[in-house]
C-alpha cells in the first residue's frame, strides 16, 4: 500500500503542462547543470567532429566546416533523469540525418547502434533509429547564443525524446556499432534506453 | 529498444520516520527505518516519492547522509524557498510518518576505503551531505586507535557556508576532527562570519584550493558537491592547479545563475 502523506498537497501541473510532463517529473524554468566532472574547454581551433563507421572508416569536420552544414532550428521539451523538465527550449544545430547523408557521400556506413563520445571521456549509447528521421541533432546554439560550456558547448548531442543524459555534452564523435554497448551512466546503474514517458530511469526499470 | 544491462528493478520501499533532527534553521535530518534496504555506498542518493490524499505524486532526489554501516538510513534535506517537496519533509514530517523511497542511486560520485586517499572533499551549503557520508564512513571503518591506517588515508574537508549558523553538522565535524589528527575540517564563511572568526571569509577560489588541497602529485581523490556556480569554479580551478580531470568528481545542484 502506498502511504499517503497527509497535509502534502504538492504543486500539480500548471495549465498547459498537462500531457507535456512525463511521470515523476516537475517543470523548471531554470536550466540546471549536471556533469560528473570538470567542464572541458576545447578551443574551436582544435575542435572537430567525427562520424565513424563500424569498419573504422570516418568522416571528419572542422568547426568551420561543421557549422557550414545545413542548420536546423528546433524547439523541444527536455527531461532530465534527476526529475526536472524544461519546456520549449530553443536550439540550433545540424541534424544527425544531415551528418549521415554527408558521411555517406564519403563512403561511411551506419549500423544499428551508436556510441557518442565526448571531451572528458563521457560516452552514451543510443539506437540509430532514435537519432534519425528528425529526432536528434548536434546542437551548438542555445537560445540566440553559443551554447555555454557548462551546458555542453561548443556542441552537444540533442536527443530530446530520451532522458537528457543521452544528450551528451561536449560531443566529438558518433561511432556506429553493430551491437549495443552501454556508455558511462548506462554502466553505472542508469537505464540503457531512457524513455522518460516510460520512466526508464535506472537499470531494471521496465 | 534494448536492455543490455538490465538488472533487478530498484524497488520502491516504504520508509518509516524514526526521528527528525534539526541541523540548521533550514535543514533537517530524517532518520529512517527502511525494511529491505539493500545497503549503499557513501555518496549515493535516493529518490523520494510523496503521495497526496488524492493520489497526486511528486518525486525528488536526496543524498544519503549516513555511513553504510550506520543503523539508520539518514537523509539531510534543505528547505528550498519555493520547493514542492522539501518544505513538507522539513516542516510537516514527524516520527512515525511513512513515505516511499527507492535506491541507492548513482555509482560514480561514491567513495569507500578501497578507493583510497588522500581524500579531498569540497562542499558548499547542503552539498556537504554526500561528503558527510564519506567522512562518517571513513571514521567508522578505520579503527579508532589505528593511527597508521588513518595516516595512510588522510581526509580534508573544505566547506563553504553563508554563515556560521548555516554550517550543517557543525558540532559533529568539530568533534570528529578533534579526535582524529588525520581529518582536517576547514570552513569558509562567505556572508556573516562571527566577529572573532579567524578562518576564510570568502568564496572558494583558486588560491584557497592551492592552500588547502594536496598537491596533484599526491593524487588526491577529490569530490566536489554544491550549487552549480561553486562546483564549476572549484572544478575549473582544480584542473588549472594540475589535478587530473578524472580525479575530480562532481555533483551539482540548481541552475547556472544565467537566464535559462
Amino acid at each position: 500500500m502506498t502511504p499517503i502523506s497527509r497535509g502534502f498537497r504538492g504543486r500539480r501541473q500548471p495549465e498547459g503542462a498537462a500531457g507535456r510532463l512525463p511521470p515523476g517529473q516537475y517543470e523548471t524554468r531554470d536550466f540546471p547543470v549536471l556533469s560528473a566532472g570538470p567542464t572541458p574547454r576545447t578551443p574551436l581551433s582544435v575542435w572537430d567532429f567525427t562520424l565513424r563507421g563500424p569498419d573504422g572508416q570516418s568522416a571528419r569536420w572542422t568547426w568551420d566546416e561543421f557549422v557550414a552544414l545545413k542548420r536546423d532550428k528546433v524547439t523541444v521539451d527536455i527531461h532530465c533523469v534527476t526529475k526536472w523538465s524544461k519546456f520549449g527550449t530553443n536550439w540550433e544545430g545540424i541534424s544527425i540525418d544531415t551528418l549521415i547523408a554527408e558521411a555517406a557521400t564519403r563512403g561511411i556506413k551506419t549500423a544499428s547502434y551508436v556510441m557518442a563520445r565526448s571531451d572528458g571521456g563521457y560516452t552514451t549509447n543510443v539506437p540509430l533509429a532514435d537519432l534519425t528521421n528528425g529526432k536528434a541533432w548536434i546542437a551548438f546554439n542555445y537560445g540566440d547564443a553559443a551554447l555555454a560550456p557548462e551546458h555542453g558547448g561548443p556542441a552537444r548531442l540533442l536527443v530530446p525524446h530520451l532522458y537528457f543524459w543521452k544528450s551528451a555534452k561536449w560531443v566529438r564523435e558518433l561511432r556506429f556499432m553493430e551491437t549495443d554497448t552501454p556508455g558511462f551512466w548506462e554502466s553505472l546503474g542508469y537505464h540503457n534506453y531512457g524513455d522518460p514517458w516510460r520512466e526508464q530511469r535506472y537499470a531494471g526499470d521496465e | 529498444m534494448s536492455d543490455a544491462v538490465a538488472g533487478p528493478r530498484i524497488a520502491w520501499r516504504v520508509a518509516k520516520v524514526l526521528d527528525v533532527v534539526r541541523e540548521t534553521s533550514r535543514t533537517r535530518t530524517l532518520l529512517l527505518d527502511v525494511p529491505g534496504w539493500p545497503g549503499h555506498r557513501a555518496g549515493q542518493h535516493v529518490d523520494v516519492r510523496l503521495t497526496a490524499e488524492d493520489g497526486y505524486q511528486a518525486e525528488r532526489s536526496y543524498s544519503i547522509a549516513s555511513a553504510p554501516k550506520d543503523a539508520k538510513l539518514a537523509l539531510t534535506v534543505e528547505e528550498l524557498d519555493d520547493g514542492e517537496v522539501s518544505p513538507y519533509l522539513t516542516e510537516e514530517l514527524h516520527a512515525g510518518d511513512q513515505f516511499e523511497l527507492r535506491g541507492p542511486i548513482g555509482g560514480y560520485f561514491v567513495w569507500d576505503i578501497p578507493i583510497g586517499g588522500p581524500l579531498f572533499l569540497v562542499g558548499g551549503g547542503s552539498g556537504i551531505v554526500p561528503l558527510m557520508a564519506m567522512i562518517r564512513h571513513r571514521n567508522s571503518s578505520l579503527p579508532a586507535g589505528d593511527v597508521v591506517a588513518r595516516r595512510n588515508l588522510p581526509a580534508r574537508l573544505l566547506y563553504s557556508s553563508r554563515s556560521w549558523d548555516e554550517v550543517i553538522y557543525r558540532d559533529e565535524l568539530a568533534r570528529l576532527a578533534a579526535g582524529d589528527p588525520t581529518l582536517e575540517v576547514i570552513h569558509t564563511i562567505t556572508r556573516q562570519a562571527p566577529d572573532d572568526w579567524q578562518g576564510f571569509r570568502r568564496r572558494i577560489d583558486r588560491a584557497m584550493l592551492s592552500e588547502t588541497a594536496w598537491s596533484p602529485s599526491q593524487k588526491p581523490r577529490i569530490f566536489v558537491c554544491g550549487p552549480t556556480p561553486l562546483v564549476e569554479a572549484v572544478a575549473n580551478a582544480l584542473v588549472e592547479l594540475g589535478h587530473e580531470p578524472n580525479m575530480v568528481k562532481t555533483e551539482r545542484f540548481g541552475p547556472t545563475g544565467t537566464p535559462g
